[in-house]
């Protein structure tokens, strides 16, 4: 697993790079149509700088972004304890240096992120619907692929992906725009005559159509290999892959749509939160991939180790090439599943700990009854006391 | 003169491999043993539990008198065991005391419906389960250690500094909870 991240690291800067040069030529070709001969260079440089701009952005606001546009709320242990229980067992599965904050975000669509430029100041966030929907099981396996990604780096990694890509669309985008309106040095390259800028013309006109989509593709690609990733590591964090399968199936079943997502913050989900059905052009332009094929490789796998998965991933896309990088197969102890203590009832306990959450943050007051009862006292309740239906006490509220 | 620079920084280059492979292991070693301490604190933080735990369930379970002495007594096993080995049996036993414990305690409803036994129930299975999670951390961290203690060209240094392979947490009598196996093709 160790070794994992370094792999990872490697293939995931080839495709790093490759977006990079595109970047880079996209610039260099486009300032010699635009600037005339001996353009290429500031070309390069104007790309750039619009590219270390929206880096920087990104890399400072990034967390905050992401978790306010979701209008996700911090939570303690008090308020969620069976969800920080999970968050704290799988911070140790992974040996992570800090227990990521935890976020609970008020939508009824069942999905759940990670964020966080580095493992010591991660977040992981679900949604209410998510919490109410899932078992512990299952709950403790959409943790672990979260808790995954913060673990393989892919948090970072995705923000500098989808910043690349960002910058090329953005790059290409004014470049055709200005191409159309015959904006730039262009006349220029008419009078200068035969000095080969033709070339550059067209080579220029390809990259602003091209290099968007290209990018896109590569960063889909990536994106896609990191979801097989996270599942295999949730897979042999926890040992039990059923329980992420199964998870994966409701979430996939539930019909509503998650408010808050945008395409730039959809790869951190633990599904599409954009892109519901699994078509087959999901295959290539998707950031993550088919969830009933997620599904079917879980539950083929056996037990959760690592070699596990990649057997399976090959069976269930019959391709003879796994997706596991081969330092991280001879990394693994086996070894037997944790024995797990089963709570009875949890699924329920765990909604009733959600409403009591949102109830608490509309401001209702509780108040546990000695027989047992918990009552819930709005905050315009008119009232100074409060009577219980099941024992008859009275409750004084001033 | 550029013969004896070349042989300098070869000399230079195979000190700074060496103290490359050195540190990595010293890393491994204290990986190891952060990882030794988190199942420490787990396991203490459940043996702190059990108390809250008897005094909650002694009420609803007072005919079930065998099943708590066998907590207490497991519990106070741990608290008297003298090396690691023994420690880890008078844990082990406390595991199984415990799982004994919540199995009587589903035939009592008005123990299921109190709020207090159901957060401590909640906190004793997570304990369980972060036991195990930082006992399986600990064996892949001892896995790295021992392959590099073993595995040529680390295996040199860690010979020339002493560096020992560790032992597995291996626990027996464990109920190991299989996940269950689907065939497509």
């Amino acid at each position: 697993m160790w070794e994992q991240i370094a792999a990872n690291k490697r293939k995931s800067a080839f495709l790093v790079t490759v977006m990079a040069l595109l970047l880079g030529a996209l610039g260099y070709f486009g300032g010699e149509y635009f600037m005339g001969k001996g353009g290429g260079i500031p070309g390069l440089a104007l790309a750039l700088v619009v590219w270390l701009i929206m880096t920087l952005v990104a890399w400072f606001q990034g967390d905050n972004v992401m978790l306010s546009v979701a209008g996700a709320k911090r939570v303690e242990k008090k308020d969620l304890p069976i969800l920080h229980n999970i968050v704290e067992e799988m911070t140790l599965a992974t040996g992570l240096p800090k227990m990521p904050a935890i976020y609970v975000i008020d939508d009824p669509a069942p999905n759940a992120f990670a964020t966080g430029r580095r493992p010591e100041n991660a977040s992981v966030a679900v949604t209410s619907g998510l919490l109410k929907s899932l078992n512990r099981d299952e709950l403790q396996g959409v943790i672990a692929h979260e808790m995954a990604h913060v673990r393989n780096r892919d948090i970072q990694l995705m923000l500098f992906a989808g910043v690349l890509a960002g910058a090329i669309s953005l790059l290409a985008q004014v470049g055709l725009r200005g191409m159309w309106f015959g904006g730039g040095r262009s006349r220029s390259r008419r009078d200068s005559g035969q000095d080969g800028s033709g070339i550059f013309a067209i080579v220029a006109v390809v990259l602003m159509i091209l290099a968007p989509i290209l990018a896109q593709l590569i960063y889909f690609a990536v994106s896609r290999k990191r979801e097989y990733l996270a599942d295999a590591s949730a897979a042999s964090f926890t040992r039990y892959p059923e329980g992420l399968a199964s998870a994966l199936e409701k979430i996939s079943r539930a019909p509503e749509k998650l408010a808050s997502a945008t395409s730039a913050t959809a790869p951190m989900y633990i599904i599409n939160p954009l892109k519901r059905a699994n078509h087959m052009a999901a295959n290539a332009t998707g950031t993550h991939p088919p969830i009933d094929e997620r599904i079917r490789i879980l539950r083929a796998m056996g037990r959760g180790s690592f070699a596990d998965y990649d057997r399976s991933y090959m069976k269930i896309k019959g391709v003879n090439k796994g997706v596991i990088p081969g330092s991280a197969l001879k990394e693994e102890t086996g070894g037997p599943a944790p024995a797990r203590e089963h709570v009875s009832a949890s699924q329920r306990e765990i909604a009733r700990q959600v409403d009591d959450l949102f109830y608490r943050k509309d401001g209702y007051r509780r108040i546990e009854c000695s027989c047992g009862t918990v009552l819930k006292i709005p905050p315009d309740f008119g009232s100074d006391t409060a009577r219980c239906p099941r024992c008859g006490t009275t409750h004084q509220l001033a | 003169m550029i013969p004896l620079l070349v042989v300098l920084g070869l000399i230079v280059a195979v000190i700074a491999w060496l103290v490359g492979i050195y540190n990595g292991l010293v890393g491994l070693r204290n990986q190891v043993k952060e990882a030794w301490a988190q199942v420490d604190v787990q396991l203490k933080r459940r043996f702190d539990l059990i108390p809250n735990l008897m005094e909650t369930v002694k009420g609803y379970m007072s005919h079930e008198r065998e099943t708590l002495e066998a907590v207490t007594q497991a519990r106070a096993a741990v608290s008297g065991a003298g090396g690691l080995p023994e420690r880890m049996a008078a844990e082990g036993g406390l595991t199984q005391a415990l799982g004994r414990l919540f199995a009587v305690a589903e035939s009592y409803p008005d123990l299921k419906a109190s709020t207090n036994f159901l957060a401590l129930q909640e906190e004793l299975a997570s304990t369980e389960n972060k036991i195990s999670f930082a006992r399986q951390f600990f064996n892949e961290a001892v896995m790295r250690l021992n392959n590099k203690v073993q595995m040529f060209p680390s295996n040199i240094v860690a010979g020339m500094f002493n560096f020992e392979q560790e032992t597995f947490f291996e626990v027996t009598d464990e109920t190991e909870r299989s996940a269950p196996k689907v065939d497509f093709s």
